[in-house]
């Protein structure tokens, strides 16, 4: 139901969407020469020494002695320190490791909050992880046309987000494996994983269905077969805990080294009770907590004031919150306003709804997300370039905006 | 600059702090039972100390008065801009996060125009400023001010100018130009409507200094990437008699990112949580200077300006200014504003139970979501713009949304069953059937079960919901 039927403007807004993608992919390489031009014409707004005289409508107010030079004034960036440190957790296993990953992932390890780079940048970047479906689902046209010609084929599909999107690691959907749809075996699963895990060469994160009892066969079984790799499996719950279902898939984790994802609906508490439960058989630096996000427009404040809050409270020393975290970004999608016609001036939806999944991941990237697992190209592409930009203090060139306020456009 | 004494942070102000400077004779002329009630909604914020009578009309007061103020006053000054009723509040923030109290007063957006504009584009896009709105949970939402730029540099053009802008909105007006000559001829034929004037600089802050006084309007004060500056200039204008100031330390696009972002932190830490005054105002972030990177694609520079926006709706920007004005870049942004304002204290749930809509019979569809407002509000506008005689049960989700309550156990087959009973629907139509929401669909089989309804498994949008109805009901029975 998401995706509407495609009506007599397909054609114009297929084009618009790679070529965005082509914009922005060869905007990055630009060099910034042409904005230093702009020092230059820096010269022309030097005021001259004129006497302003007081209109008759206002007559000036009886100021005393007024300053006549700029009285100096220091300034200390306001560093802070923090007790608490996040752990840091890594996905993915070379070779060497165990495992047959050519990258591995490292995430978490801040001492700081997030991008507070006056005081510490994060020690590893944050990364997204490309969503990949292992049978056909409803998706927004603007991303259907980026991967139709994957659908159905996950292990084509994760080769497309890693060559072509830049993802850094490929969340595969299990969503086969839901009784409710087509009831895959554990052992099908399996196979994709392991297809998947052939064709790239990135760190895995297994999803499942979201059944609590058909996760953890399915999860066991995968955690079997990727024996080493480090995959992470995405996700356990209270609910899983409470079925008796949480220790089995934990020991399963441990026992073939992979990661966990713990998922809990925005609540601190709960996610601290999970971890807590966890804590009985995984060691810490195979936790990730999944704290809910929720699409910009449909809750998003909720994401960013948890996300924000645990890595606050983390900081000043709590440790059952001192684990990374990972978004699911692409819930951006479930918010209308990013797929549905709203009238020509809100168009072209090809680009608006990328711009709403890019600006709920930028919103928590900014409260702390680790893991970001979206969909969009474009959006994958930006949030890459802006993570990469945020580590490059010192810069900036006062002169290439000190006259934005005559720039022509 | 030395802080002699580091004030109270907003948060650690206790109700007692406040009740020892009140009147404490529990006059009740407040509205409250007594001074300690009234201290604790001070504290909440829930109420203005103008209240209390006492406090302002006895002279004997005077002194306690003066230091609740002092006290209570935000870290972060107000500075209004504009008159009337599309004056606007900027800055006046309480905390540095969300969640320690509230954040007040959203980020306004500027759009700007030029003083080299040809007369009708300038109106067209005047026009587009004033109009360009969304209903967003009952809600209008739009932009808010508008930026005049001086291109030409000469004061005969941008007085034109100003003088267009002014017959054709009533939004508050930035001025924007270097060049004190410039700003004073805006100035004359705008100081009445009040509007910010940007900038003072290293170079012409004497000249903008006199102007704001004389015109008794706030004043914008630019350091790019230099908070020293910014901050020796604020230190210098205030002795020099300016109190509304508004601070610009420069918002850079791409790789200035990194910068930027620490910048505006950096600034709103030291005045949160160090007391620093001179960096208590409110902070501009200028997003259109992702237009200086000229030789881009236009939805390029549209699309890195709605992300340079998002990041500052977040950092701590207590105004914008930006160009494009396009909808599909700006709606994001006014939506996310609207999120991150949003006062967290607030519930987000609406009643459970049952709503009508139009006039039903037993022979009506009967529908359910979830109580999180949002949601709630919106399939109520899908169906009551659809004109659809319906019943909606509204399911308890402990105002969690449709995906994330069925994701986190808040909208399960037990919750829809308690739901449908309390709700008296089953006295209210004699068909058995229930449209649950697409997103919910996992749970049919569990509410068949439990509730001996037939499920019908609805849209994954409300919009759908009348197209749903033209081929779904009545039901054909099996």
């Amino acid at each position: 139901m998401v995706e509407r039927k495609g009506g007599a403007d397909e054609g114009a807004l297929i084009k618009i969407g790679p070529k965005l993608l082509d914009l922005l992919r060869e905007f990055g390489e630009i060099e910034l020469e042409n904005v230093e031009i702009e020092a230059e014409e820096l010269e022309i707004w030097i005021p001259s020494a004129t006497v302003v005289t007081p209109p008759a409508a206002a007559p000036p107010k009886v100021v005393p002695a007024k300053p006549m030079e700029i009285l100096k004034a220091e300034f200390e960036p306001p560093i802070q320190t923090y007790q608490g440190r996040i752990v840091e957790v890594k996905l993915g296993a070379t070779r060497s490791e165990g495992g047959t990953r050519e990258k591995v992932v490292k995430i978490g390890g801040e001492a700081a909050p997030s991008f507070y780079i006056f005081e510490e940048a994060p020690p590893n970047p944050p990364v997204i992880s490309a969503d990949v479906f292992d049978m056909e689902v409803p998706l927004p046209r603007a991303i259907k046309m980026h991967v139709q010609d994957v659908i159905g084929d996950p292990a084509a599909w994760a080769k497309l987000a890693v060559d072509k999107f830049g993802a850094d690691l490929v969340t595969v959907h299990l969503v086969s494996t839901d009784p409710l749809r087509k009831d895959a075996s554990p052992s099908d699963a399996a196979k994709t994983i392991e297809k998947v895990l052939q064709a790239v060469k990135v760190p895995v994160i297994v999803g499942g269905s979201g059944d609590p009892k058909k996760d953890a066969e399915v999860f066991k079984k995968i955690a079997e077969v990727a024996h080493g790799e480090r995959v992470m499996l995405s996700s356990v719950t209270l609910d899983m805990a409470e079925a008796g279902l949480l220790g089995e898939i934990a020991k399963a984790a441990r026992e073939h080294g992979h990661v966990i994802l713990a998922f809990t609906a925005m609540d601190l508490n709960q996610a601290k009770e999970l971890n807590r439960k966890l804590y009985d058989y995984l060691p810490r630096d195979s936790i990730v907590m999944d704290l809910t996000t929720a699409a910009l427009g449909y809750g998003l404040e909720y994401s960013f004031t948890v996300h924000e809050r645990a890595r606050l409270a983390a900081l000043a020393g709590d440790v059952e919150l001192q684990h990374p975290t990972s978004s699911g970004t692409t819930n951006a999608w479930a918010a209308r306003e990013a797929w549905l016609k709203l009238g020509s001036e809100w168009e072209p939806r090809e680009l608006r709804g990328p711009l709403w999944e890019t600006v709920t991941a930028l919103t928590l990237l900014l409260a702390g997300v680790d893991i970001f697992m979206m969909m969009h190209p474009a959006a994958i592409r930006t949030l890459k370039e802006v993570i990469g930009n945020l580590y490059k203090r010192g810069m900036v060139k006062p002169e290439s905006i000190a006259d934005w306020v005559s720039i022509k456009i | 600059m030395s802080v002699s004494k580091v004030k109270k942070g907003v948060r650690e102000i206790s109700p007692l702090d406040v009740y020892m400077l009140l009147p404490r004779t529990n006059c009740g002329k407040c509205g409250e039972s007594n001074c300690m009630a009234f201290a604790t909604k001070l504290v909440n914020r829930e109420v203005l100390l103008e209240l209390c009578k006492p406090l302002i009309e006895e002279e004997k007061y005077g002194s306690q008065y003066s230091k609740l103020k002092e006290l209570l006053a935000p870290p972060i000054r107000e500075v209004v801009i504009g008159v009337g009723e599309t004056a606007v509040k900027v800055g006046g923030k309480l905390v540095m996060y969300r969640h320690e109290l509230t954040y007040t007063n959203p980020t306004p957006i500027a759009i700007d125009v030029t003083d080299e504009m040809p007369e009708d584009e300038l109106l067209k896009r005047i026009e587009r400023i004033n109009n360009l709105k969304y209903t967003y949970i009952g809600r209008t939402i739009k932009l808010d001010m508008v930026a005049v730029r001086s291109t030409s540099n000469d004061p005969a053009k941008f007085k034109l100018a100003v003088q267009r802008v002014m017959s054709t909105t009533k939004l508050p007006i930035i001025l924007c130009t270097f060049n004190p000559d410039v700003m004073k001829a805006g100035l004359e034929v705008a100081y009445e409507r009040r509007p910010l004037i940007y900038a003072a600089t290293e170079l012409n802050w004497r000249q903008m200094a006199d102007l704001a006084l004389m015109y008794n309007c706030p004043l914008a004060v630019f350091a790019p990437n230099n908070i020293g500056l910014l901050k020796s200039l604020t230190k210098t204008l205030i002795e020099y008699g300016v109190e509304d100031l508004l601070l610009d330390p420069g918002t850079f696009p791409d790789e200035g990112i990194a910068d930027t972002i620490m910048n505006f932190t950096m600034i709103r830490r030291s005045a949160c949580k160090l007391g620093d005054n001179l960096l208590g105002f409110p902070i501009i972030g200028v997003p259109m200077t992702a237009w200086s990177l000229k030789d881009a694609p236009k939805e390029v520079l549209q699309w890195k300006e709605a992300c340079l926006a998002a990041m500052l709706i977040v950092r701590y920007a207590d105004l914008l200014i930006m160009h494009s004005l396009e909808g599909w870049s700006l709606l994001p942004n006014l939506i996310l504003r609207a999120n991150i304002y949003t006062d967290p204290r607030k519930p987000v749930a609406v009643e459970p139970g049952l709503r009508v809509y139009g006039s039903p019979d037993e022979n009506s569809p009967v529908l359910v979501t979830s109580n999180y407002a949002l949601t709630f509000f919106t399939v109520q506008s899908d169906i009551e713009s659809a004109g659809i005689n319906c019943y909606l049960v509204v399911v308890d989700t402990e105002g969690y949304a449709v995906e994330s309550a069925v994701a986190g156990r808040k909208m399960t087959a037990q919750t829809v069953a308690d739901a449908l009973k309390f709700s008296g629907i089953e006295s209210k139509v004699k068909h058995r059937y229930v449209i649950i929401p697409g997103l919910a669909a996992r749970l049919s089989g569990e509410i068949e079960e439990l509730t001996g309804w037939k499920v019908l498994v609805g849209p994954r949008d409300s919009s759908f919901i009348q197209a749903f109805l033209k081929e779904n009901w009545p039901p054909k029975v099996s």
